[in-house]
């Protein structure tokens, strides 16, 4: 610090002495005309935002705000059991000869002093309440002698040291004997350190005991907060653990690094892309398949345990016979087509395998709910744990088998290029190009077809399949010299394209599609935020991915790894940390989103919130926001501490 | 036989690395690649094994040609192509056995890479090459534990894993200081001589070439400006592969 010095502070720009004043001149206007802008700008924000001052100075709103606030400041979280208590003192009217001396009351405990003690019946009597609880309502009777009549008199209120005096009108009734006048009050039972049992009164109807209640106890508030405050962590604990599954493979396609050097023949492009049809419909046949036959299976419970016990086995024996964990000298021919064909039946086998499976959690899932007593829970995880199985079952099949085909008919693309004179392929790839694009564009039109309706087959079939093939010539047109497509980058920026648009949907508007498909509540919540994670995280580990370390890659790569081994040893490494904390902080952000989806209907506190609000129980409402506070700052510390130690 | 063809490499942007360069090397032989930084040594060297896509020529191994090569006829190539790299390019958060084994992913079946197994005799294997380089005791230790010299002996170890015919050697000790620079040269020398692999190794210091090279290349931007033994570089020679204003060191 010492040798700090203050510099002269010179005017940066050279100025000639003629020029200086019309270009300071320039500058005022320019200023001027800033600040007038900027008044307009600001003055047409105050206009559209309703901004008004007098509603804040109004009292009636003021009043409104600090009942509102002091609310808020007192969560309710604690109910006591509340009984009316009685405080009697006596009174005699009219008044006897020798005058009226009521007993003396305690002055320690909480009792009332009537004056005068007697009186003419109708007299007006001052009632002073002493010992009484701070704040507290109440209401005074007069009960004649032997009756259990209360005749109403007034109301009172104590102030904060628990006194009271009111002036009341007694009725007009004579007796002979004291009559009481009675002040009721409810009065908190118990203290936080001195719990007590309270007869309500009421009797179960099952046993014929009373019930009784404990007070002060936990409010029913404070008890919904928690079960709902479960539910929200739990909502975004499922969010997250669904995103980062689709997210983690995806971010793969998003990353400019790995995709930028993938590149294709315009053959073997064209070829995929006919095998891909085809390929979805032999998946579903096969997976229907193996349905059927699965479903022979499963009459018998011996040959399902048998199945699932047995199939893995065989498919790990094939598994071993046909992929040596060593090769080294290429296959021949024939050993080539008796791996495909094994690991043709592997897949069937797999297949099968995934329906005994999800059949066996079904079952297994259905009996632990009904014995399982405490752990039914886990039964119900794992029957639907089995359903959604067995629902991905024919999609993943389906996807599968069109990847195999897709990606024989690359090797046949391989293949062909290495035999047939290349003229030849370039002709060739002009009409498989062409078909190749018709049908992708049928396929997309027919999807378009559906969402708006369209039964025209002019319109989703013949004019689609006629652009698309023009697009297809078009593309191999362009490709004809090179003959190789950089179908990576086509990829990369169909992946982030789909990923920030589907992130710049917040959650909260798309919970409002899958209430409408799945229903109000968590689970609708769960899902909006599992999309909404899937893109944003895709994106953020994408460009980790992109930021790692070039070196090891090429390295890898020179050994002769295959792009999956590169991924799995160069990549994986190299980005486990950064995924891990990023999960983390999704894992945060979701909990965050979490406790407000309920607005929209997707379950958690927020649902309870909302209502609370809506119904002025402020009180209610505070204790969920003080949950909400709770788990976020704590949620964001974990996180914090974890990532951390990780990192 | 290495057989290096009018090879051109042309990258994107139109930065010409390589213009017209052939030469051979026959097996077994310890070639000296050197040259001023830039002038294409390194895109020579990862043009053999295509990490880098010619734009022009051609390359033959034993006959074998690698510039048309398919991609699954690349995998073999490459692995009997070992690679040793100048910033060593271990992958750093990988234990150092882990590293050596990544040598043998183009033998082992790419299936076991999901669960990211190797099998037995393959990790024996490591363990025997890590000995060789005298890492034995740091197989179980993070990449990034290890001293720059350390690592550089991993890739030694990474590359032996390979079993090479060749190995392509990216100024190997560019970035080590001097005595540690012979260690790792002696490596190379020990499996050329022992083993009988061919050696590319550019290099910057023309003491190292002298010692260790049977043959060496010059290359002044992507041109072959000198071919020959190393004893014939002298000082006028030195002047045409660096430049007027050079002046040798060490």
């Amino acid at each position: 610090m010492a040798d700090t010095e203050v510099r002269p502070v010179e005017n940066g720009e050279p100025t000639e002495p003629g020029q200086r004043p019309r270009r300071s001149g320039r500058r005022s206007l320019f200023l001027a005309l800033i600040i007038i802008l900027g008044t307009m700008i600001y003055a047409f924000g105050y206009e559209v935002t309703d901004v008004d001052l007098d509603e804040i100075r109004s009292e009636t709103r003021r009043t409104q705000l600090v009942r509102v606030i002091r609310e808020l400041a007192r969560p309710d979280l604690i109910t006591y059991e509340r009984i009316p208590t009685n405080t009697d003192a006596a009174i005699l009217l009219p008044c006897p000869n020798g005058g009226f001396t009521p007993p003396a009351p305690d002055p320690n405990s909480r009792h009332i002093v009537v004056s005068p003690a007697c009186g003419e019946p109708g007299v007006d009597i001052n009632v002073s309440g002493f010992n009484f609880s701070g704040n507290a309502r109440g209401t005074l009777y007069q009960v004649p002698p032997g009756s259990n009549l209360e005749l109403r008199l007034d109301t009172f209120q104590t102030d904060e040291d628990g006194t009271f005096t009111v002036t009341v009108d007694t009725r007009e009734r004579a007796e002979t004997e004291p009559q009481t006048i009675r002040a009721v009050t409810r009065e908190n039972i118990g203290t936080i350190f001195n719990r007590v049992q309270v007869d309500t009164g009421e009797v179960d109807d099952d046993t014929g005991e009373p019930i009784t209640v404990t007070s002060p106890r936990i409010s029913k508030a404070a008890t919904d907060t928690w079960e709902r405050i479960i539910e929200t962590v739990f909502l975004a604990l499922l969010a997250t653990t669904l995103g980062v599954f689709i997210a983690v493979p995806m971010s793969f396609l998003a990353a400019r690094n790995l995709m930028r050097d993938v590149s294709t023949p315009v053959i073997k492009l064209a070829l995929q892309m006919l095998a891909l049809p085809i390929g979805i419909g032999v998946g579903i046949l096969a997976a229907r398949l193996a349905r059927d036959v699965s479903e022979r299976l499963i009459e018998s419970d011996f040959l399902v345990i048998g199945g699932a016990i047995l199939l893995p086995v065989l498919m790990w024996i094939a598994l071993r016979w046909a992929y040596p964990p060593l090769e080294e000298t290429p296959p021949t021919s024939q050993e080539k087509a008796a791996r495909g064909a094994v690991t043709a039946g592997v897949a069937v086998a797999g297949i099968l395998l995934l329906y005994l499976v999800s059949n066996l959690l079904i079952s297994f899932g259905d009996w632990l709910e009904e014995h399982g007593g405490f752990f039914d829970f886990i039964g119900s995880f794992l029957s639907s744990n089995g359903d959604v199985l067995e629902a991905i079952i024919a999609v993943t099949t389906a996807l599968i088998t069109a990847g195999t085909l897709m990606s024989l008919a690359g090797r046949l693309g391989t293949w062909l290029k290495a035999r047939v004179p290349a003229n030849v392929i370039r002709n060739a790839t002009l009409p498989l190009a062409a078909v190749a694009g018709a049908i992708i564009a049928v396929l997309i039109a027919r999807g378009i077809g559906w969402l708006y309706q369209i039964t025209d087959p002019m319109k989703i079939t013949w004019v689609p399949a006629a652009v698309g093939a023009l697009f297809g010539l078009f593309l191999a047109m362009r490709a004809y010299r090179k003959e190789q497509v950089g179908i990576g980058l086509t990829i990369y920026y169909l992946a982030r394209t789909v990923f920030n648009a589907i992130r710049s949907i917040e959650p909260l508007i798309m919970v409002i599609v899958f209430v409408v498909w799945v229903g109000l509540g968590p689970f609708a919540g769960s899902l909006a935020l599992a999309l909404h994670t899937v893109a944003a995280l895709a994106k953020l580990y994408s460009e980790q991915v992109e930021s790692i370390m070039e070196g090891p890659l090429e390295a890898v790569k020179a050994t002769g790894a295959n792009r999956l081994q590169t991924i799995v040893y160069a990549v994986v490494p190299q980005i486990v940390p950064p995924y891990i904390s990023f999960t983390l902080y999704r894992w945060d952000i979701n909990v965050r989103m979490s406790t407000i989806i309920g607005f929209a209907g997707g379950g958690g506190i927020g649902f309870l919130l909302q209502q609370n609000i809506r119904l002025l129980n402020y009180r209610a409402a505070s204790v969920n926001m003080l949950a909400i506070a709770i788990v976020v700052a704590s949620m964001d510390y974990l996180s914090s501490r974890v990532r951390e130690r990780i990192v | 036989m290495l057989k290096v063809e009018h090879l051109t490499k042309i990258y994107e942007g139109g930065t010409l690395a390589l213009d017209d360069v052939s030469f051979e090397v026959p097996d077994g032989q310890f070639l000296a690649v050197i040259g001023l930084s830039g002038s294409g040594k390194s895109t020579l060297l990862r043009c053999i094994n295509r990490l880098i896509e010619p734009t022009e020529g051609r390359i033959t191994w034993n006959g074998v040609d690698i510039t048309t090569a398919s991609q699954e006829d690349m995998r073999r190539i490459r692995r009997r192509i070992g690679m040793v790299f100048q910033h060593f390019n271990l992958v750093h958060r990988s234990k150092v056995i882990t590293n050596v084994l990544q040598g043998r992913l183009g033998y082992v079946n790419p299936a076991l890479a999901i669960i990211n197994r190797f099998p037995k005799q393959e990790i024996a294997r490591a363990h025997t090459q890590l000995e060789r380089v005298g890492l034995l005791e740091k197989a179980n230790q993070r990449a990034d534990e290890l001293s720059g010299g350390q690592q550089q002996r991993v890739g030694v170890a990474r590359a032996l894993m390979q079993e090479p015919e060749m190995v392509l050697a990216d100024e190997p000790v560019a970035s080590l200081d001097p005595v540690l620079a012979h260690s790792i040269m002696r490596y190379l020398e020990l499996i050329n001589d022992e083993d009988g692999v061919t050696v590319l190794c550019s290099l910057h210091f023309l003491d190292l070439v002298h010692r260790y090279a049977d043959q060496a290349i010059a290359l002044n931007e992507g041109k072959v400006v000198f071919e020959g033994p190393p004893s014939e570089i002298d000082d006028a020679r030195f002047q045409e592969i660096y430049g007027q204003e050079a002046e040798r060191v060490g």
